[in-house]
């Protein structure tokens, strides 16, 4: 009678392969993760702005601008020739840099990459690819208020 | 005197047996011909690194890296601590000429088709210690945490998340947050004092191994065996070499001294970016382009087309062992000297371009 032949140590060792290189994987895993999740820096919760004061009106120049602390972020309140008030986020949407009023050209200018904005906020000139974001100005008789435009 | 050393030398001669490297030092020679002048370039940058080493370390000793704590760190050092305006000058000085000589240096080699086999990996880790030298530059310009720098940092940093989907990543990661603040200042004094010297030492040894092992690369049907055109390296070229290290050190001296590096104002989140504004000028030809890529190429943001297109030339520069196989062959390649002129003078133009503009 022939001995059928016996299906040596493969299923076993295959399982053993699986079982090994898993495992390898997951110590890989392991030790991996919290090496990524360490470099990720943790989110800093900021104290949600609503509304700053600006100072006072008579205190606020004709045809300037004046960078004000929003939160962590500047904000830019311009008094036109014209006796307009207005204010935008200050950071450039070309590369973050802080624009400023340029009274020559009355207009708001970065001048990281010679970026321009008009009065409105418009990206009228250089590399800037969006207009800055305008944050509604309320004059409270004498105190001038931003706050952002829900 | 004389007995003693030959003494401590055979003391460690037998332990580690120094003669074998003794005779591989010695056996390399230098090539003499009509281009020997580029054979100095690379050995330039090296003694500009080591000075880089030297002073840096020196400053380390007082720097403060904190957001509170790091300008006025750096005021203490350049106007109380003795010689500290002439340590941090010539940190500053000779990061601009080790850029410039390791420019020169790559220039050569890609002009000489030096890279060509079997010396890739020779280029390859000098193209990694160049890109190193960049970043040594960007995260070393951050430190005296002023308004220059702060800005510089923000728009360099911000370009770097731009690039599609692995950018914003990036961008958290450089700056470590949002925004620039104390922790990027962190952060880019650990690349900077640790991280990179770390790996560009390791690249280093290597590039200096391949160099030893391989001897100097030879142009194209020269014969070695002639003896008026080759020079021992040790002693002949090595003394050479000093000689232009000691000029290159008179050279730092007079520009540390006459035109002491600038420490201007301290960084304010919430100050515009001054007017004149300019990035170091080995990355100005960069900037310059992106000034002149309009906001919207088709549809594509032209921020994005800008660092696509310098990526892909990079990596073009970095793998031309790997595509120009003609020099391999020991052919005229045309087309890698058109590539080169053309990235020579694109550079020159638009550095030039930047500082008048």
């Amino acid at each position: 009678m022939q001995e059928q032949p016996q299906p040596t140590e493969q299923p076993r060792r295959s399982f053993l392969k699986y079982v090994l290189t898993g495992g390898l994987v997951a110590w890989a895993g392991s030790v991996l993760y919290p090496i990524l999740a360490y470099l990720k820096p943790p989110i800093q919760p900021e104290v949600e702005v609503s509304s700053v004061k600006a100072g006072k009106l008579a205190d606020i120049p004709k045809e300037s601008g004046t960078i004000i602390k929003f939160g962590s972020k500047p904000v830019i309140l311009v008094r036109s020739a014209k006796d307009e008030l207005r204010a935008f986020d200050a950071t450039c949407t070309h590369l973050d840099c802080t624009v400023q009023y340029n009274k020559d050209k009355g207009m708001l200018w970065c001048a990281c990459h010679n970026g321009t904005y008009d009065l409105t906020g418009r990206n009228v000139g250089g590399p800037p690819p969006r207009p800055l974001e305008e944050y509604r100005v309320i004059t409270q008789g004498e105190e001038v208020l931003i706050s952002k435009k829900s | 005197m004389k007995q003693k050393l030959s003494k401590l030398y055979s003391w460690i001669d037998e332990r580690v047996e120094l003669q074998d490297l003794v005779q591989f030092m010695g056996k390399k020679y230098v090539p003499i011909h009509s281009h020997s002048v580029w054979y100095y370039f690379g050995g330039v940058s090296l003694f500009l690194f080591i000075i880089q080493v030297i002073t840096g370390i020196m400053l380390l000793l007082y720097y403060k890296g904190s957001e509170e704590l790091a300008f006025e760190s750096i005021q203490f050092i350049i106007s109380k601590v003795q010689f500290g305006w002439l340590i941090r000058s010539i940190h500053s000085w000779a990061a601009n000429l080790f850029v410039l000589a390791a420019m020169i240096h790559m220039f050569s080699v890609y002009f000489e088709k030096a890279y060509k086999k079997p010396r890739e990996i020779t280029w390859l880790t000098g193209m990694l210690m160049f890109f190193m030298a960049l970043g040594f530059g960007f995260s070393g310009y951050l430190l005296p945490w002023n308004e220059l720098a702060f800005f510089a940092t923000k728009v360099g940093t911000d370009i770097a998340g731009v690039v599609p989907v692995i950018g914003e990543p990036i961008l958290m990661f450089l700056r470590a947050g949002e925004d620039v603040t104390g922790a990027t200042l962190s952060r880019f004094f650990g690349f900077h004092v640790a991280v990179f010297p770390g790996i560009f030492t390791v690249l280093l040894g290597i590039h200096l191994v391949l160099v030893q092992r391989q001897g100097m690369s030879e142009p194209e049907g020269f014969d070695p065996n002639v003896k008026e055109k080759t020079m021992p390296f040790f002693p002949n070229f090595l003394l050479r070499d000093l000689l232009l290290w000691l000029i290159v050190l008179n050279i730092l001296a007079i520009l540390a001294v006459f035109f002491p590096w600038e420490l201007g104002k301290k960084a304010d989140a919430f100050a515009p970016a001054p007017a004149g504004i300019k990035p170091e000028w080995y990355f100005m030809f960069m900037f310059q382009t992106l000034k002149f890529i309009p906001a919207k190429v088709l549809f594509i943001d032209g921020e994005i087309l800008g660092i696509l297109a310098f990526g892909f030339a990079g990596a073009l520069w970095m793998f031309v062992p790997f595509w120009d196989r003609k020099s391999a062959q020991g052919e005229k390649n045309k087309l890698v000297n058109y590539l080169g002129i053309f990235a020579v003078i694109y550079i020159i133009i638009l550095t030039t371009l930047g500082w008048f503009l």
